[in-house]
């Protein structure tokens, strides 16, 4: 009997039932994460956004003896040179407008646009894996990569600032000292806040994701969505809507900075994402669970 | 009792029970002979749909109350030109995109709502193959089976070798997908509608890209699965590259199934022709004697004449024409084309584009 027998042998049919194996949902999430890792461009992305504490670390390095060694990032670069700790929070802070957006968009905007362009959703539908669960492993897959974009940042930061500068006890905003050891603590809560604040806008790409069927639109839109927000911030007329808006509460990680942390204005930040993640995520998947797929 | 009395009993229980009757079912349909359509006889259908219909935004039908029936055991020819709704058909018989109205049964069981019950037994090809391009071919084939719930990880890696055997793409190593020719691209998609044994396969046009040798062996691989008992639909636009391979035809025209049934019945009896060639002075008896033989649409061209034949025997018409002197030239017995036969119901060309 030939290989080919054995794959036409081997047949049921629908009258015997298609039974799930278990562990089929850690499979799918494990070949997804395989996938967004896997793939080049992310990588790069990785990378690119881990060379950001280097630079600011070398540029500080080779300038902290001019006069403009003071200047900048409110004060935080000239504490860099200081304590090497600071380096985390300082390159979390500079990525945060633009950079990490972007990176969250490029993710997000990709994970089913991607897929309905290059026409494997049909595929993957008819394999078939129900809608729901493959946005729940879309969904998954795109928040480890943000969670590892900020990992990357606060990773490299640790190291660069140590090397260039080493790290000492922390002089936190109030001129209270900490010790190192939780000094690194309060870093790990800045990195930890920066990636939960992310949230609310990877909901906000997957909706768009399943919108179109072009990523870059995706991608575009989820940055226009974070830029946007954070001009309406700046308004002040616009007082009365701006605790709901999606970047609001984004530099409240300064907290972790403080003697005492005010939990109730980081749960306060963390509540709005909630909210932005649960009325993006409803509309992503009513749309994405009845979508024609015609791509 | 007879196998063909089960299948009669058992369809009209419903589809779901037409599905359990099983080998039976599948011997009846083998041993039927002269059967003008699926409808008029009793065979459990794989594929069922019933005044299936989508209206797309922009207000252009796409597909018109089409009712297809594709039995057990059969090869399903859906050919019609591009444009005609073949694809939005089979997408609708996927779960894909959702009917305006009608209703779509696969093995029985009503889609879209056993998509996750029927899909695991249905291989599909939909509007070319389309994977990651950055994955390998095998790196693919184990993405998809990973996301197939019902699929045994411990095989996975068998089970995609020998696919990749069958498909003739042995050897592609890791070379990513995007590097594939367009033949290599279609191997890969059959072969992911062969990664798991299926009841159903659904090829949209498997033989796109692929050159003369390619087709043959995708006709060949039709041929085996058939042969294994696999139901399959076959969709193209070029007639000639799957006419020899299939049992049964449907034929779509502007959103419409304008004809479907038994390959050999369609091409045979009603619409079968006479063609008889005489001398000059003959015409004018020779017509008279195919109008008295039961000939209808009588055409003639010179000392050519040509008719249906209907219900009339071509060895009796001959007889006939020599005991009424008419001189006999020449005669031939005519049975169309499939091609022949698109064209004279629908008044187009094939190749028409809309």
């Amino acid at each position: 009997m030939s290989s080919v027998d054995v794959v036409l042998g081997a047949r049921a049919g629908a009258d015997g039932p298609a039974v799930p194996h278990r562990g089929a949902r850690a499979r799918l999430l494990r070949s997804e994460v395989r996938l967004v890792f896997g793939r080049r461009r992310n990588v790069a992305l990785l990378a690119g956004l881990g060379a950001v504490p280097l630079l600011v670390a070398v540029v500080l390095y080779v300038a902290q003896d001019s006069p403009f060694a003071a200047e900048g990032a409110g004060g935080l670069l000239a504490r860099v040179t200081g304590n090497g700790l600071f380096l985390a929070v300082t390159a979390l802070f500079m990525c945060l407008p633009l950079l990490l957006p972007l990176a969250t968009g490029v993710a997000s905007g990709d994970a089913i646009a991607g897929e309905a362009q290059a026409g494997t959703l049909r595929y993957l539908l008819t394999v078939p894996v129900p809608r729901t669960r493959l946005l729940a492993a879309k969904a998954a897959a795109t928040l480890l990569l943000v969670a590892a974009a900020v990992g990357a940042i606060t990773a490299v930061a640790f190291v660069a600032g140590a090397a260039f500068f080493g790290l000492q006890d922390m002089t936190l905003l109030s001129g209270t000292t900490v010790p190192a050891t939780e000094g690194v603590l309060r870093m790990l809560g800045v990195a930890g806040y920066v990636a939960l604040s992310l949230t609310g806008l990877v909901a906000v790409g997957l909706f768009l994701s399943t919108v179109t069927e072009v990523p870059v639109g995706a991608m575009a839109g989820t940055v226009v969505v974070a830029v946007v927000s954070g001009v309406l911030d700046t308004i002040p007329q616009l007082a009365a809507i701006q605790p709901g808006l999606l970047t609001h509460h984004w530099l409240d990680f300064a907290e972790f900075l403080r003697l005492e942390v005010s939990w109730e204005l980081l749960g306060q930040g963390l509540a709005v994402q909630a909210a932005w993640v649960a009325v993006f995520g409803a509309l992503a998947w009513s749309r994405f669970t009845t979508a024609d797929v015609s791509s | 009792m007879t196998s063909a009395d089960l299948a009669d009993r058992t369809v009209t229980a419903g589809p779901v029970a037409t599905l359990a009757a099983g080998p039976a079912a599948v011997a009846a349909v083998t041993a039927g002979t002269a059967a003008p359509t699926v409808s008029e006889r009793a065979v459990p259908l794989v594929i069922r749909t019933q005044g299936l219909t989508k209206r797309f935004g922009s207000g252009q039908v796409a597909v018109d109350g089409v009712d297809l029936e594709v039995s057990r055991g059969s090869v399903y020819g859906f050919i019609g030109p591009n444009g005609s709704g073949k694809t939005t058909t089979i997408r609708m018989l996927l779960g894909l995109v959702r009917p305006s109205s009608g209703r779509v049964w696969l093995l029985g069981r009503p889609m879209p709502e056993a998509a996750l019950q029927v899909l695991p037994w249905v291989g599909a090809l939909v509007e070319g193959p389309a994977f990651q391009p950055y994955l390998s071919g095998p790196a693919n084939l184990a993405r998809l089976d990973a996301c197939d719930a019902t699929a045994d990880p411990r095989t996975a890696r068998h089970r995609i070798g020998e696919v990749l055997e069958r498909v003739g793409l042995t050897g592609v190593g890791r070379k990513p997908y995007r590097q594939y020719s367009l033949g290599m691209k279609q191997r890969l998609g059959l072969a992911a509608a062969l990664l798991r044994p299926r009841d159903l396969l659904v090829l949209d046009e498997p033989t796109n890209g692929l050159d003369p040798q390619g087709t043959r062996e995708v006709r060949n691989l039709i041929r085996q699965l058939a042969a294994a008992g696999t139901t399959v639909l076959v969709s193209s636009h070029l007639l000639t590259e799957i006419e020899q391979v299939c049992t049964h035809v449907g034929v779509m025209s502007r959103g419409r199934l304008v004809l479907q049934g038994e390959r050999a019945a369609l091409t045979a009896g009603a619409h079968v022709r006479l063609a008889v060639t005489t001398s000059v002075h003959h015409v004018a008896a020779a017509a008279s004697v195919l109008r008295a033989e039961g000939l209808r649409s009588i055409t003639t061209d010179g000392v050519h004449l040509t008719g249906v034949l209907g219900e009339a025997a071509p060895e009796q018409v001959t007889a006939a024409l020599v005991a009424a002197g008419v001189d006999v030239v020449g005669l031939a017995v005519e049975r169309p084309s499939l091609e022949q036969l698109f064209v004279t119901l629908t008044g187009e060309g094939f190749d028409v584009v809309r």
